[in-house]
């Protein structure tokens, strides 16, 4: 299924890229993140993040489902 | 609605403060944070902050109204500077109304301290060494006995210390 993976601060750093739209047989965030960090070597550990898909918190174990949009929330740091 | 919103120009708290005007309001209560040129021993030049904005502003939303939930006031409004900012520019602004002063402390400060620990807004420091580094991420991706370019003491706290901003505390 395709999945549209945007990036931000030290994610975006160390994938190079803002978004990208993804073929991917990972079928979880949990599962997504590990496919990526392989791929970009990213060196944020799953439980120093938050994920969100569709523009909302989520759970590491939902089903992700075709066309869903997930981010990757490092540490934040407003204000 | 909107009472959590971002801008990439300078916070205009004249305008801000004139949303919070109301009949029954006794006064109001603000917080500006600030860049500070000081970060955990090193020099800061400036700050970059970036948002997940789609998301940032409903958790900001929801912020604010729990804030009008907990606390008796009468209105309240954050708005966060994203961007490039020098030293002593405002990053962010909270402003409260509500009869009495009590409440109106106490609202402010649950909302901008919620807002550091929950709205996914990122800070890069740019530090006078040339070198740079995104605030609460850095120090928890290095691997244990790792070394730094740079040479500051730290704990591996992963996050959400309160200490760490380059903008005011």
């Amino acid at each position: 299924m395709q999945l549209k993976i945007q990036y931000y601060a030290l994610m975006r750093e160390q994938a190079g890229r803002s978004e990208e739209t993804l073929e991917t047989s990972s079928a979880t965030p949990a599962d997504l993140y590990g496919e990526l960090s392989t791929r970009y070597r990213f060196t944020l550990t799953r439980e120093q993040l938050k994920v969100a898909v569709n523009a909302e918190f989520s759970d590491w174990s939902r089903r992700l489902t075709a066309g869903d949009a997930v981010v990757f929330i490092p540490p934040v740091a407003g204000g | 609605m909107m009472r959590f919103r971002f801008t990439q120009t300078a916070i205009d708290t004249i305008e801000a403060r004139r949303e919070l005007l109301d009949l029954g309001a006794g006064g109001y209560v603000s917080f500006e944070g600030w860049v500070r040129d000081h970060n955990e021993g090193q020099e800061v030049t400036r700050l970059e902050y970036e948002a997940f904005q789609e998301l940032a502003v409903k958790e900001g939303e929801r912020i604010v109204a729990d804030a009008l939930r907990r606390f008796p006031v009468k209105h309240a409004l954050c708005i966060h500077r994203i961007g490039s900012l020098a030293l002593s520019d405002m990053a962010v602004w909270v402003g409260v109304s509500s009869a009495h002063r009590g409440e109106a402390f106490d609202a402010c400060r649950f909302i901008i301290d919620e807002v550091k620990h929950r709205v996914p807004i990122w800070k890069k420091e740019h530090y006078r060494s040339g070198d740079s580094g995104w605030v609460n991420c850095e120090r928890c991706a290095a691997p244990p006995g790792h070394t730094h370019g740079h040479g500051h003491g730290h704990d591996h706290e992963l996050e959400h210390h309160d200490e760490p901003a380059a903008s005011h505390s």
